[in-house]
């Protein structure tokens, strides 16, 4: 889950990093009351959680507090790459003398968190890592023992810097790892870190992503950020039918509807599990086809929960038909499916064997289930026909066989 | 009585109720889908909202064998034209 | 052979009076020649038996119980209690732990990753449904009920590896069909950080004599594939790997996670794109469709063993009559 520039920065500070005396707010008139206070030029900055704020004009300099409102009067309204705002940002304007890069994020392959450090702050770490190689430090830490000062020291040491910006630097890079490894964060990065022309040390902007898993150990640090339980930070806002299938998902706690996602096509699909799901969604696309929805069904979720998830599927505007398809079930069961599907179809007044154009859920109980399937018609496929086979079949029958032999056209 | 859904049928003897004041009791207990309920007044009910639900699992059969004697119970397959889960 | 497990494997199951665990402890105990589970823990409830497998309160118990070591540990408790219950596996000497429980945060992992390397443990997980050697012994829910399992599972010369529990199955079954048996299926979880990767597990896989061939299942996220091609390239690997990607459809949403907890394109490492091409660099085959894989991987085996022959395996009658591409 990430966290807005304001609130990655309220992290930092709390962890005894030091930052500017920067203020936020939602209200141009407030932004101007800040900017009195900080008393001098200030730099106002888009709130949102996107990249690209700066070339968007999301980040304006101001002399005076009178032209510090107006620019944020302008940002509040600017809307960046679809997304509104939470507020503004009005930080001082800093007069850097030097900008290095301090982040923490977990490496896949060591299993451990990687402290990373760069004397070339203030551009895309990435592109540092691979332009200049030598100005990034690399330290693991473990993940058992405790966080020790020579870590940081090492990493910075690393690319070069000595004298009195490694001791001042040590101590700041030591609390950022303690602070990523405190608040279960994957990445928690300041850049840049400055060394002011003053010779203080601040952290200028911050970038901080907590592991949504871990969200409920940290209750009390989300309610002083005012981040509410149902902010899922998502890279775009949920959608009101991306609403509607948690809802149905959390109607019962038997079994799974996840991840219902919005798409424009006209395949409306009742899918699942977790690779299933990549799998079936990848193969209606190479069949020419465009799906309607994603979605993931397992756990063995009950009729009613596999039924509301197809009536919301089904009830999509531009959706006409369905495609019910599964890897091979070991725990969902084949008839329960079945019956959730079919009873949202009958619920609906439709013919289930007109609005279900495919059912492939091979596995537990399947030949109940495809004593129901039979009984009200329904094309169904065992285990012999490929997940890719079923969604070849069911491109044809929904957005038909022209579809499907351009997509062959186009991949051979 | 009985009730039924779209693909399932419930049945209960309404004598063997009669005769075993305790199965209505031990009926909602066993069904893990709460198809049975037994309300305040010891009374049976056969909650309509859950029937599809029903797993198979013939807890309520095997229950009811034991308390009152064979088809006290009878779960049927509405699906299966009406066959009775053995 | 297999690799990890085999008939005489000693296990636990931690958590064995929930529900998923009393159904995944029935399963285990009744498919192929019957899992050795020599108890089960959940604490205050010593004393019960689940399915004729005793319940102790701890690990130690169940080890004083056995009256020796123990080889393995199924964990299926909450994701809270989780990092707790591994601890405590691996500081009563279980060298194998299958942790099936999902939803446990990153920094949970890493510490039972950390400790379970400084005590020689190994962790397959978490949110990964175990591990099957075909025929003769699963540990974990893989392949579902025993009837279930013996449906798509068989015994033959193919190892899988794959980030999808139920793709390990969906896999294992197109290879049955297709005359192309397992030599052990692992399902080693969907998380961003995990016990053990393809790479961790090649070296188990290519001391195998039985595993001629090797089958994965991947997906967008982290560096895994990586890691595996590297290995393939630095070991000389003697066996023909083939892949399957999913969730190609990720690439365009840079972001989003699907699917699995690991599931998310952050930089240009992470694409579906990119793992294809790293993979296919290291010679491993990349197919379009799953059911192209048996056919695929007979060619390649045919192939394979007029090179190299492995050393003291003679070459099945479907290689020598298979009819490659
Ligand atoms: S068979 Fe099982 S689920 Fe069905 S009514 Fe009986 S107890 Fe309930």
């Amino acid at each position: 889950m990430r966290f807005f520039e304001y609130e990655a920065r309220e992290i930092v500070k709390r962890a005894g990093i030091p930052v500017t005396d920067f203020g936020f707010t939602t209200d141009a008139a407030e932004a101007r009351t800040i900017a009195e206070r900080i008393g001098g030029p200030t730099v106002i900055k888009s709130q949102v959680l996107t990249g690209g704020r700066m070339k968007a004009g999301g980040v304006k300099f101001a002399d005076t507090p009178e032209q510090a409102e107006a620019h944020a009067a302008d940002i509040l309204e600017l809307e960046i790459n679809g997304h509104m705002p939470r507020g503004v940002l009005v930080d001082p304007k800093a007069d850097v003398k030097q900008e290095y890069y301090a982040g923490v994020v977990w490496d896949g392959t060591a299993k451990k968190p990687v402290i990373l450090f760069s004397d070339m702050g203030g551009i895309d770490i990435e592109e540092v890592a691979e332009q200049h190689p030598d100005h990034v430090g690399r330290v693991h830490i473990s993940n058992l023992l405790p966080i020790s000062d020579y870590q940081a020291k090492e990493c910075i040491a690393q690319t070069g810097v000595t004298g009195r910006a490694l001791q001042r630097l040590t101590p700041i890079v030591r609390s950022l790892a303690q602070l990523f490894v405190d608040n279960d964060m994957v990445l928690a990065e300041i850049n840049p870190l400055c060394e002011m022309k003053d010779g203080t040390f601040v952290a200028l902007d911050a970038h901080m992503d907590m592991e949504s898993e871990a969200r409920g150990r940290h209750k009390g640090l989300l309610k002083d950020l005012g981040v509410g339980d149902d902010e899922t930070r998502l890279a775009r806002e949920p959608t009101d039918f991306e609403l509607a299938g948690e809802e149905v998902d959390g109607a019962d706690h038997r079994g799974v509807a996840g991840n219902v996602t919005e798409f424009d096509g006209n395949i409306g699909l009742v899918i699942g599990a977790g690779g299933g799901s990549l799998t079936l969604f990848d193969a209606v696309r190479a069949h020419g086809g465009e799906p309607a929805n994603y979605c993931e069904i397992g756990g063995n979720p009950s009729v009613h929960k596999a039924c509301g998830l197809a009536k919301l599927v089904l009830t999509k505007p531009g959706v006409d038909k369905i495609a019910v398809m599964m890897s091979i079930v070991s725990n969902t069961r084949v008839d329960i499916v079945a019956r959730g599907v079919i009873k949202a179809c009958l619920e609906l007044g439709f013919d289930p064997a007109e609005k279900i154009a495919i059912f492939r859920i091979p596995g537990a109980w399947e030949e109940e289930g495809f004593k129901i399937l039979e009984k009200y018609g329904i094309e169904y496929a065992d285990r012999s026909v490929s997940m890719h086979e079923a969604a070849r079949r069911a491109v044809v029958k929904i957005t038909g066989p022209d579809a499907v032999a351009a997509a062959a056209e186009a991949g051979s | 009585m009985r009730t039924d859904g779209i693909f399932i049928g419930i049945e209960v003897d309404d004598e063997a109720l009669a005769s075993e004041p305790r199965l209505a009791g031990h009926l909602s207990q066993v069904c893990p889908v709460d198809i049975y309920s037994e309300p305040s007044d010891g009374e049976l009910e056969i909650v309509q909202r859950n029937v599809d639900e029903c797993v198979l699992c013939r807890l309520c059969l095997e229950i009811a064998h034991l308390e009152v004697g064979e088809n006290a119970v009878r779960v049927i397959k509405i699906y299966d034209g009406g066959a009775a889960l053995e | 052979m297999s690799i990890l497990i085999g008939a005489d494997t000693t296990f636990i199951v931690q958590g064995i009076t929930g529900r998923e665990a009393v159904n995944l402890t029935r399963e285990c105990l009744d498919y192929g020649a019957g899992a050795k589970i020599v108890g089960g823990v959940t604490p205050g409830r010593k004393g019960r038996d689940v399915h004729g497998v005793p319940v102790y309160d701890t690990v130690a118990q169940c080890v004083e119980a056995h009256g020796g070591p123990i080889d393995g540990s199924v964990v299926t408790v909450p994701p809270a209690f989780t990092k707790d219950a591994v601890f405590e596996a691996i500081e009563n000497a279980v060298k194998l732990i299958v942790v099936v429980t999902e939803r446990i945060p990153r920094r949970d992992v890493a510490q039972m990753v950390e400790l379970a390397n400084m005590r020689g443990a190994r962790i397959i997980g978490p949110n990964c449904l175990g591990v099957i050697v075909p025929d003769v012994v699963k540990m974990g829910g893989i392949g579902g009920p025993a009837k279930n399992a013996a449906q798509a599972y068989s015994a033959g010369p193919i190892g899988v590896i794959s980030r999808s529990g139920g793709m390990t199955t969906e896999m294992s079954s197109t290879l049955t069909a297709a005359g192309l048996g397992q030599s052990t299926a692992v399902s080693i979880g969907g998380d961003a950080i995990i016990g053990s990767t393809y790479a961790e597990l090649m070296p188990f896989f290519e001391a195998d004599e039985q595993t001629e061939g090797i089958v994965i299942y991947t997906e967008p996220g982290g560096r895994m594939e990586a890691e595996l091609s590297q290995w393939v390239v630095d070991n000389d690997c003697r066996m023909p790997i083939v892949a399957f990607m999913a969730g190609r459809f990720m690439d365009e949403m840079p972001g989003m996670s699907f699917g699995h907890a690991g599931t998310i394109v952050e930089g240009k490492e992470d694409t579906a794109a990119e793992k294809i091409a790293r993979l296919a660099d290291a010679g491993i085959t990349v197919a379009e469709e799953i059911s192209e894989i048996p056919e695929i991987m007979k060619s390649k085996l045919a192939a394979h063993v007029e090179h190299k022959p492995p050393p003291g395996v003679s070459v099945p009658a479907w290689v020598r009559g298979g009819s490659p591409l």
